[in-house]
């Protein structure tokens, strides 16, 4: 299995603040990663460093195997959807497809064509007159034309209505499986990427929380309510990723690959959102050491 | 990227065209009559002897008329260039990209940052000079009757010298080594600013600040001066100055045609500053009693001075350092730009 990011105790500080710090995180090809956390948690730091538009201030960052922004062959490989999907105000949507073609070996002007055309939107128009949606799709035109085999995109629809968003998503998607891209795309609402990822990183303060598979994490984490006990004593493949009590009852989020056999504990399924929720508020508490999770490779 | 890097700066290119264009007929119309104007105005003269009076009442002529506000306004504007140049080509290169954000679309396709901008500022930069260079050649045609003139007039006060500082600028191969400068100095506070209405302010303060300082503190220096020792010419006193705690200041014109005088000097016979005391024929009496006074003091003038041969050799430095300093500028804002990362 290849591997599309792979980062060593990567650090990023802006004078003495810290805004990534010892990440490790390994995203594997041809999945569509989901990077969730909170505002300021660090996630354009960390995809401005994957792109080669930030340089680390200690740590290591391989994007494709090779150091981001090294080459103009490197550049061709990843795609990149800033925040706020900036375009050039002044130049028309033709002008931003020439400017594609013009500064990538790859470019795909059919496919950069068809989507403009599918979108209904008037080549001839300036970009700095087009609505937020449209400008996202713009700037996600360009980067899927460009043939990239990774596609990253920061917070692309945060700032979009819900049917726009949903638009845009639906063309994402579109576009990654035609063109078999892997992407890493940042949000901090759980919910854009619920639908669409199959690869889940959390970054909370600074640090990567939680990273793997989808299935395989809501697999191994399992929502436990049963009497009141004392978590000390608990199984110890079991790991209490958060507990709750009350005077007779406990309620666990509890990670482990092994089934759960005490009948004495009624077992739920937990969805991502509660996952991502549980890492969340667990950070602040006590950050997990084991943040690199081997997950069903 | 050459295409991104016209499609951008298209609009300012052909603002700037038009305005170039229209200079350039107005100076050539006018440049045209005015030279027609001397040739008219000196036809004859050898036969006459009279060349140096009627080229000195051209030159007189020249102050307050039509011809005189076109050169001066000739000047300006090739002064004025490189600046512009600076703080609306140079400033804002960088900064609008990293304002509006689209650095991160250019830098994020398939062309390193470092070609990106030496693109852009090849360009940009090159038009930036072309321009500069244009309206010197047609500023420095414009005022060739002029220099004529004041070579033909000898030493008449309303000589002018290529090198006196007020025109040294606005002729020559210097504007082209002064835009270079301006749009490199720009592009580097830019750089470095970050912000586009900072870096424009930084880069007119700068930018104006060394135009001022450098005709007065560096470019006498960049060759050493002549200086010439004469006898004190009564007959060409121009200031004469007693002030009450006894001291009396006597200097006199010397003429040098065509060169820069940097500073004229009174030394006494032994060679000190002459700074009196006053006579009592200039205490007491009249201006030629007062003159045949300052005769026996045996004074002399020396007048420290650019002869007017090196204007071409000063052209040619001041331009090399001006484009030497651009080039490294440009140099350290690719290194910057390629090195730092920006986000």
């Amino acid at each position: 299995m290849t591997v599309a990011l792979q980062s060593r105790a990567l650090t990023k500080r802006y004078g003495r603040r810290q805004a990534l710090a010892d990440c490790e995180l390994s995203v594997p090809a041809g999945r569509i990663a989901g990077l969730v956390g909170p505002n300021g948690a660090g996630k354009t730091t960390l995809l401005h460093l994957a792109v080669g538009l930030l340089a680390p201030t200690s740590g290591t960052i391989e994007v494709l195997g090779e150091s981001p922004a090294s080459s103009p062959a490197q550049l061709a490989r990843v795609g990149f959807v800033a925040q706020d999907t900036p375009a050039y105000a002044r130049l028309s949507i033709a002008d931003h497809l020439k400017l594609g073609a013009r500064m990538n070996p790859g470019w795909d002007d059919q496919l950069a064509r068809r989507r403009i055309s599918d979108l209904h939107l008037d080549p001839r128009q300036k970009a700095g007159k087009l609505s937020g949606g449209q400008r996202a799709q713009l700037a996600l035109t360009l980067g899927i034309a460009k043939r990239p085999e990774f596609l990253i995109l920061d917070e692309p629809v945060a700032s979009l209505d819900p049917l726009a968003r949903r638009e845009f998503l639906q063309g994402l998607m579109a576009a990654a499986v035609d063109q078999e891209l892997t992407v890493l795309i940042s949000s901090h609402l759980v919910a854009d990427l619920e639908r669409v990822c199959d690869y889940l990183i959390v970054l909370q303060d600074s640090r990567v929380q939680l990273a793997g598979d989808v299935d395989g994490l809501l697999s191994t984490h399992r929502l436990l309510s049963g009497p009141r006990c004392d978590t000390a004593q608990l199984p110890p493949a079991w790991q209490v990723i958060s507990a709750s009590h009350t005077d007779r009852q406990s309620t666990l989020l509890v990670r482990s690959s092994e089934p759960v056999s005490d009948a004495s504990w009624s077992v739920a399924e937990i969805s991502m959102e509660d996952l991502v929720l549980a890492y969340m508020s667990n950070a602040t508490v006590a950050p997990s050491r084991d943040r690199t999770l081997e997950v069903q490779r | 990227m050459m295409w991104l890097t016209w499609r951008q700066f298209r609009a300012q290119a052909i603002v700037t065209a038009g305005g170039l264009v229209l200079v350039v007929v107005v100076l050539a119309v006018s440049g045209v009559q005015f030279a027609d104007n001397f040739h008219a105005t000196i036809a004859g003269c050898q036969v006459h002897g009279s060349c140096s009076q009627l080229a000195g009442g051209f030159l007189n002529a020249l102050k307050g008329s039509g011809y005189g506000v076109i050169g001066q306004v000739a000047i300006a504007l090739t002064y004025a260039v490189p600046g512009l140049m600076g703080v609306f080509w140079g400033a804002p290169l960088i900064t609008r990209e990293i304002e509006t954000g689209t650095f991160r679309v250019a830098w994020t396709q398939s062309v390193m940052r470092s070609r990106w901008l030496a693109v852009k500022v090849g360009l940009i930069g090159l038009i930036a000079l072309a321009s500069a260079g244009l309206l010197s050649l047609m500023a420095s045609w414009w005022m060739h009757p002029i220099y004529q003139a004041s070579a033909t007039a000898g030493g008449s006060d309303s000589a002018v010298s290529r090198l006196a500082p007020a025109v040294f600028g606005a002729n020559g191969v210097v504007p082209i080594g002064y835009a270079a400068f301006g749009f490199a100095l720009g592009l580097t506070i830019g750089v470095l600013v970050r912000h586009t209405v900072p870096a424009m302010a930084a880069t007119l303060a700068v930018f104006a600040g060394i135009q001022f300082a450098w005709p007065r503190w560096i470019r006498p220096h960049l060759m050493t001066p002549l200086r010439s020792t004469t006898p004190l010419d009564v007959s060409k006193i121009n200031q004469l100055m007693i002030d009450p705690s006894g001291h009396m200041y006597v200097t006199a014109s010397v003429s040098k045609p065509g060169a820069w005088v940097l500073a004229n000097q009174t030394i006494d016979p032994v060679g000190n500053p002459f700074t009196g005391p006053p006579t009592n024929a200039c205490l007491n009496q009249g201006i030629q009693a007062c003159n045949a006074s300052v005769t026996r003091l045996h004074l002399r003038s020396v007048v420290t001075y650019q002869p007017g041969s090196r204007y071409w050799a000063f052209q040619g430095i001041e331009t090399a350092i001006f484009l030497a300093v651009a080039i490294a500028l440009v140099c350290f804002c690719l290194w910057w730009v390629g090195r730092r990362r920006l986000s």
